[in-house]
């Protein structure tokens, strides 16, 4: 592997886009504007199943500034086949197709849109659409139907995201003769929404000759573009989606959404520009991850050894797809145990189908693992921490290979060392301040590292600067930042020479963003281009200046002050402006996709992993639990940029306590509906809410997961973070509680 | 239904209730024709296109919205903008003082106090708003005055650390 020169990677770079963001300069998709704009506004169903019987367009098609109102009565004809809708991030099924005929199938189907001069038009006219249903019978509420539970299909998607591993040992007859045992099938977590601040939102702009221009809020460029070409029926050369600005997804935007269509085929159809944003409301009438029911049973020696793991899930989702997430896999990742039965099983119901969210499965799944391991930590009498320690993985088990790195016990230590974990009292309800109980937890995380195929162009402009260019998006992640500091490092040169481009679908392909593989993805690509270019400068510095540079490697050269060089002797020098001229282009570009080789990929298993440390202070009397202070060790390679990525784990852990103790949609079952479609209702934690969160980041080398040694940072920060909690309050209050979010009355 | 009596009409201007907003909008002043029923949010996303002012819920809810009005912060999705004639309106494209960022906008880049930048804009107009009115004595009531403004990225530590850069609290001794 070549070794790329390291100078702006591992500086705390504040964001480059920070200026445009704090003056509100920065643009997002709902934010583009047309002379001739009109305005759409969805209709939704207000029944969870059944058939639209008639919707009486007639009078408010009267009132003033309504242009249309698409139903599915008279949508423009589509593409006929399910696969036609499908996107990249498609679970096995058939996807949903918007205003596709008269059945609903969940509560908040998008079933009208009304388009109209005004947004308030076309707000008051959706308001006031009467619609008849006929209604039928239907069930929301998974653990009601458990005896439905089954294996998921597979398909493309589950590529990505493995089923469990078949049964190893006997897990029965381990279980049995160990001497502590620790079993729970109640283990829970409900509904949970994204809720991006920005809602989404879809600006199409009709240029005429059948050619859109799309403002889109999403995760991948190219998804959108890939989704609205074959819907439409529309060339990919006329469908050009940009998302220069994301105010957040957290996966919500890595499957077209509905505004997309709807904006899109209002544009086609009236010839006009028009844009499409939905409500908060409407924020929750697409996925959401799945509320999840589960069972664990571990089982361990005297002196810790864990003996026996049985972890089961059953989760929700739609009739219309299968969607899965990788929920059990991860304690045989975690921890070497010889008996292992791992199951994971779906309960088809009548909503939306899921969709990922922030950590999709990991958060799931180390919830009860990680619990479990304390409940037998307590059973063994033994500290917590140790117990991981004992346990400690030294390779996958599960598959029976080495990690391509792992520095997880550098975690547990530095982390246990700096939080105080030792100073703890063992015993339940033992450490108090005045009238609050205090507890301390502790949990494991980890999140695999993949690495996907995507493209990157380099270029060497007419004004003898580079600019690095590839379609994915940035979702507030610090793409750009990222991108920037390793392109200069990749090209040799400082930060203010190199400009890198994104967010467009003309653009290189790169695939949606999500899984936290953005910068091993592109990151690889953006490196394997700019190596690219820089050989081509210097077969065309060897044809205008042959003998100078004729033994001369890519390597070997510089590119500084506006010249190749030779490293060794600066004085050999060719300048870019006559490279350019000398290759007769106005530019000179290079272009590379990089794809991970799948050998490498099969040998280990690549993941990050993380430990948390948390303090909680629990009222005594009123049972309202605060997290005082909350550390994360992180082990993911080489950190590009402390600065970025200590705000990916930081907001990630925010993410974990939310989980843990405040998020949830709940669903009245009798009406089949989400009574908390806000965000008064739905609660996330705000500033007075969060106190002291630490990030440490332990130093750990990977040759292996890609050329830039770096794995991703956008999930691993969660994962562990609401079983640590969940462990803090029974340290705190002596009480286990097996649902997420924990509530003040179930301490009561 | 009432408002069928209403005749088809594609132009919004025809609308006899169409009124004369005039405000001060980042020190420029402003006359916009606008119906009752628009919110300040929508006169300035809409009408205006400025659209630094962001839209999280228009309910209230989440503080994206905020701006400052005659010196104060007010939720501009709550507020019509006809009732707001004569008022002395800064969004966030007014806060940096002709080019030169405000020291807030500093401390948040500085402090990377925002990933996706949506709740920035509100996050920053609340700020100035909150210092404003110079109640908070310490972190822990900053925390408690900010906290009309969310943020689903979890920037809050960051936002709360960039403020307490540039806000010294009066000592009222
Ligand atoms: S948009 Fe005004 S408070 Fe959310
Ligand atoms: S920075 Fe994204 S919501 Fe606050």
């Amino acid at each position: 592997m070549e070794t790329i020169n390291q100078k702006q990677q591992g500086k705390a770079l504040s964001r480059l886009e920070g200026a445009l963001k704090v003056t509100g300069a920065a643009q997002y998709a709902g934010e583009y504007s047309a002379p001739d704009l009109l305005y759409g506004h969805v209709v939704n169903s207000t029944i969870p199943k059944g058939k639209i019987q008639k919707i009486y367009t007639e009078e408010i098609l009267k009132l003033p500034g309504i242009i249309e109102i698409f139903t599915h009565e008279n949508r423009p004809s589509l593409a006929w086949f399910n696969f036609q809708y499908s996107d990249m991030d498609a679970p096995p099924g058939s996807p949903f197709r918007p205003l596709h005929d008269a059945e609903i199938k969940y509560y908040g189907q998008p079933v009208a849109l009304v388009v109209a001069e005004s947004f308030e038009e076309a707000r008051f006219a959706a308001s006031v659409l009467k619609i008849d249903y006929e209604k039928e019978a239907f069930t929301t509420n998974f653990t009601n139907q458990l005896d439905d539970a089954r294996a998921p299909k597979r398909g493309f998607a589950t590529l990505l995201k493995p089923l469990p591993p078949k049964p190893k040992g006997d897990f029965d007859k381990a279980f049995d003769e160990s001497p502590v045992q620790v079993s729970a099938d109640d283990y829970y977590h409900g509904t949970e929404h994204h809720n991006p601040m920005e809602m989404h939102a879809t600006t199409t702009m009709f240029e005429g000759e059948g050619k859109l221009t799309i403002y889109d809020k999403t995760q991948g460029t190219v998804n959108s573009q890939l989704y609205v070409a074959n819907v439409f029926g529309l060339s990919f050369k006329d469908v050009r989606v940009i998302a220069p600005y994301v105010g957040g997804a957290f996966g919500s935007g890595l499957q077209p959404q509905y505004q997309l269509f709807m904006s899109v085929m209002a544009a086609l159809e009236l010839k006009r520009s028009v844009r499409v944003t939905l409500t908060r409301a409407q924020m929750y009438t697409f996925g959401h991850r799945p509320p999840t029911l589960q069972q664990i049973k571990v089982a361990a020696e005297m002196d810790g050894k864990i003996t026996a793991l049985h972890h089961k899930a059953t989760a929700e989702t739609s009739r219309f797809e299968d969607y899965t997430e990788v929920v059990v896999n991860w304690g045989n990742i975690l921890y070497p145990v010889e008996n292992t039965k791992l199951d994971y099983e779906l309960v088809p119901v009548d909503v939306y189908s899921p969709l990922d969210m922030r950590a999709p499965g990991g958060s799931t799944g180390l919830h009860p693992l990680e619990c479990a391991l304390d409940e037998l930590a307590y059973e063994l009498k033994m500290d917590p921490l140790d117990l991981r320690l004992k346990n400690y993985a030294e390779q996958d088990d599960s598959e029976n290979r080495p990690f391509s790195s792992k520095e997880l016990k550098e975690c547990y230590l530095q982390g246990a060392e700096k939080f105080g974990w030792y100073n703890r009292s063992p015993q339940p309800r033992s450490m108090r301040r005045g009238n609050r109980l205090v507890g301390y937890g502790m949990a494991t995380g980890i999140w695999e590292s993949m690495t996907l195929p995507a493209k990157a162009e380099a270029t060497l402009t007419k004004e003898g600067k580079f600019r690095v260019r590839s379609a994915v998006t940035d979702i507030g992640t610090g793409t750009l930042t990222v991108m920037t500091q390793i392109a200069a490092d990749a090209l040799g040169v400082g930060l203010d020479e190199v400009e890198f481009e994104y967010g467009d679908s003309k653009m290189p392909f790169a695939p949606i963003q999500g899984g936290s593989y953005t910068v091993s993805t592109v990151g690889s690509a953006v490196v394997a281009a700019c190596q690219a270019l820089r050989k081509r400068l210097l077969k065309i510095a060897q044809k205008a200046n042959g003998s100078l540079f004729e033994t001369a490697s890519e390597s070997k050269v510089s590119l500084t002050n506006g010249h190749l060089s030779l490293s060794e002797k600066p004085d050999v020098a060719v300048s870019f402006q006559e490279l350019l001229t000398v290759s007769g282009k106005r530019m000179i570009k290079a272009s590379k996709t990089n794809i991970p080789n799948p050998l490498t990929l099969k040998k280990y298993t690549r993941a990050a992993h993380s430990a948390a440390f948390v303090e909680v202070e629990v009222d005594e009397e009123l049972g309202v639990i605060n997290v005082t202070r909350a550390l994360t060790a992180v082990a993911a390679g080489t950190i590009v940029n402390p600065k970025t990525a200590r705000s990916q784990i930081v907001g990630g852990m925010v993410w974990g306590i939310s989980k843990a103790l405040r998020e949830e949609t709940i669903t009245d079952h009798r009406l089949g509906r989400y009574m908390n479609p806000n965000l008064a209702e739905y609660h996330i934690p705000v500033h007075a809410d969060i106190h002291d969160l630490d990030v440490i980041f332990v130093e750990e080398k990977d040759d292996i997961v890609n050329p830039l040694g770096s794995k991703g940072l956008g999930e691993i920060g969660i994962v562990a973070l609401p079983p640590a909690i969940a462990n803090a309050v029974f340290h705190a209050t002596g009480k286990r509680i097996h649902q997420l979010p924990i509530h003040f009355d179930m301490l009561l | 239904m009432e408002t069928t009596q209403l005749s088809r009409n594609t132009n919004t201007s025809k609308i006899d209730c169409i009124r004369t907003v005039t405000f001060t909008i980042n020190g420029q002043s402003t006359q916009l024709q606008l119906p009752p029923w628009v919110s300040l949010l929508d006169a300035l996303r809409h009408h205006l296109h400025l659209t630094g002012t962001k839209k999280g819920c228009d309910h209230g809810q989440c503080g994206a919205c905020t701006v400052m009005c005659d010196g104060k912060r007010i939720l501009s999705c709550l507020t019509l903008a006809v009732s707001k004639d004569q008022s002395s309106i800064t969004t966030i494209e007014g806060i940096a003082d002709n080019g030169e960022l405000h020291p807030l906008q500093k401390a948040f880049i500085e402090y990377d106090a925002f990933q996706c930048g949506y709740c920035t804009p509100g996050q920053i107009c609340s700020a100035v708003g909150m210092m404003q009115e110079g109640k908070a004595q310490n972190r822990a009531e900053v925390q408690e005055l900010m906290s009309g403004n969310l943020c689903r990225c979890g920037a809050n530590s960051q936002i709360i650390d960039a403020i307490m850069e540039v806000y010294i609290p009066e000592t009222h001794e």
